[in-house]
């Protein structure tokens, strides 16, 4: 059976600057990132012909295509699920490339969630299922839905706010090393988490991901071609989507084990195709949309057993010469929300050895997507 | 407000809901219960439903409280708590709702303090049939 093991590479990597606020529309901004990732990769536009995004995504292909001078495309695919698709681009091109749909793939995803409106605001647009069995009772938010497992996650397994602070804290320390990161220079205590406002108890400011203008993008060939591209290649070693039976989306408070969320059923296809174990890790860019999805990819990738989460961020497990460095960027929490793709491409930053907060030596990496919804994950290798 | 959006699998609920009937989809085949409401069931794939009245007692299985930025209505009562209650008859089903002092209460009639995990609840109806918790033993 063909494999997608290694069979591609990452062999660029683009992004725009992040703030609050950009002038440029979201269609600039996603053709700013993928002609960064281009010229990264030193592949012309002209030659790319599959692309991958976001179902969330409001520039098209088309609209892309045209104003970068793409050529023919042969394959394009979006993903759904809002931040679960951000590794699945990257998966959707990798099996694409590896079964000659497409040569050269982009995968992309721009967004002004920070001068846009917040999406929970809408309500016009509600979606009959299951916002009817929720929004009326005033849970309104990805924040709330989500502090409802991290409260329970809590109550049965002694998961404390301090256990939450430490995924804040590593994210932002390593933001304090990223110029780049909207967090670049704005240091994070103890004492300044504990006073912070509450935005969904048990989830105060902190455990928020930031609302960020921004766009990301990234190139991936076979591996062959990867050879010949300017950049040392990062291989795509496994990838994975994972939508659980019975699941029901972030409310996913319906089936027999609400704890396991869609991370476990991705972390299952992952190992079983890889060539090593979560113990083989060097780094880790999981998604931050909230703190409290930490300690539950962190039992859902197996890095630690079920209910073992928090207790895994302890003594610095998070820091870079910790257990597992976290989110070498800063992550969703201090570097950039853009629905994830800031986790991918800091990803091919450390394989490559040019991370602001370098891991020594950093050989594999695991990339995830949102957990809590339909999800997907990657490992990445040198 | 916020009122339920509805779709054809869930407007039976609500219709119960409205005469004051916590009733549950279940299949009319093999009998087990499912939520949310969906055309057939997932157990034995039978399109034959029916809805169940639910004795109306629960558990909560956890909460949140939410507070600002909220939309304008909840802003208004928050900080409010939100639960999740298992029901007694099948602890897979659980229904996000509001615990409240009585039937149309205010969503933050109750104090946070009273609200914990475990604690035993019963189903009231509002005024517009929207269900709402009262904890057993307030």
């Amino acid at each position: 059976m063909a494999t997608l093991k290694d069979a591609t590479a990452v062999v660029g990597i683009g992004q725009t600057a992040f703030a609050k606020q950009l002038p440029e529309s979201e269609k600039a901004l996603a053709c700013r990132a993928i002609l960064a990732a281009l010229r990264d990769a030193g592949i012309d536009p002209g030659e790319v012909d599959g692309l991958a995004s976001f179902t969330m995504e409001e520039t098209d292909e088309v609209e892309v295509a045209k104003a970068v001078g793409f050529g023919d495309l042969t394959f394009f695919s979006k993903v759904g699920y809002g931040g679960g698709g951000s590794c699945a681009t990257v998966a959707h091109l990798a099996a694409a490339v590896a079964t000659g749909q497409a040569s050269v793939g982009v995968a992309w995803r721009s967004r002004k969630r920070g001068s846009g409106p917040r999406p929970w605001k809408n309500t016009a647009v509600q979606l009959p299922t299951p916002a009817q069995w929720t929004r009326p009772f005033g849970l309104l938010r990805p924040v709330d839905e989500i502090a409802m497992l991290a409260r329970r996650h809590m109550h049965e397994y002694g998961t404390t706010r301090d256990h939450l602070f430490n995924v804040a804290l590593a994210c932002r320390n390593r933001a304090n090393q990223n110029p780049a990161a909207i967090m670049y220079e704005r240091p994070l205590t103890r004492d300044m988490y504990m006073t912070s406002r509450w935005i969904s108890e048990p989830l105060c400011l902190f455990d928020n991901c930031l609302e960020t203008d921004g766009a990301l993008a990234c190139v991936i060939v076979s591996a062959e071609r990867a050879r010949d591209c300017r950049q040392r290649p990062v291989y795509v070693h496994s990838a994975a989507q994972g939508l659980p039976a019975q699941h029901h989306g972030m409310v996913n408070y319906w089936n027999d084990d609400p704890l396991t969320g869609p991370a476990w059923t991705a972390a299952r296809h992952l190992w079983k195709h890889a060539d090593f174990g979560p113990e083989d890790v060097d780094v880790a860019q999981i998604y931050d949309a909230f703190t409290a999805l930490i300690p539950l990819s962190l039992e859902g990738y197996g890095f630690c057993g079920r209910g073992e989460g928090g207790a895994f961020t302890e003594g610095g497990a998070l820091e870079i010469g910790g257990r597992l460095p976290l989110n070498t960027g800063g992550g969703g929490l201090s570097e950039a929300y853009v629905h994830g793709f800031n986790l991918i491409n800091e990803g091919v930053k450390q394989l490559r050895g040019t991370s602001t907060a370098q891991v020594p030596g950093a050989a594999t990496c695991l990339v995830t997507a949102g957990e809590g919804v339909p999800t997907s994950a990657l490992l990445l290798r040198t | 407000m916020l009122t339920p959006v509805v779709d054809d699998d869930g407007a039976p609920f609500w219709e119960h809901t409205r005469r004051g009937e916590l009733r549950i989809q279940a299949c009319a085949d093999c009998g087990e219960l499912r939520f949310p409401p969906r055309p057939c069931c997932p157990h034995c794939q039978s399109f034959a439903s029916e809805w169940r009245e639910v004795s109306g007692h629960g558990r909560v299985w956890s909460y949140v409280v939410p507070h600002p930025p909220l939309l304008a209505d909840y802003a208004e009562q928050a900080p409010y708590p939100v639960v999740l209650v298992e029901l007694a008859e099948a602890p897979r089903i659980r229904l996000v709702g509001n615990l409240v002092t009585e039937a149309g209460a205010r969503l933050d009639s109750v104090a946070i303090e009273r609200v914990r995990i475990g604690a035993r609840v019963q189903v009231v109806f509002d005024g517009e049939g929207l269900p709402q918790w009262v904890l057993e033993r307030p």
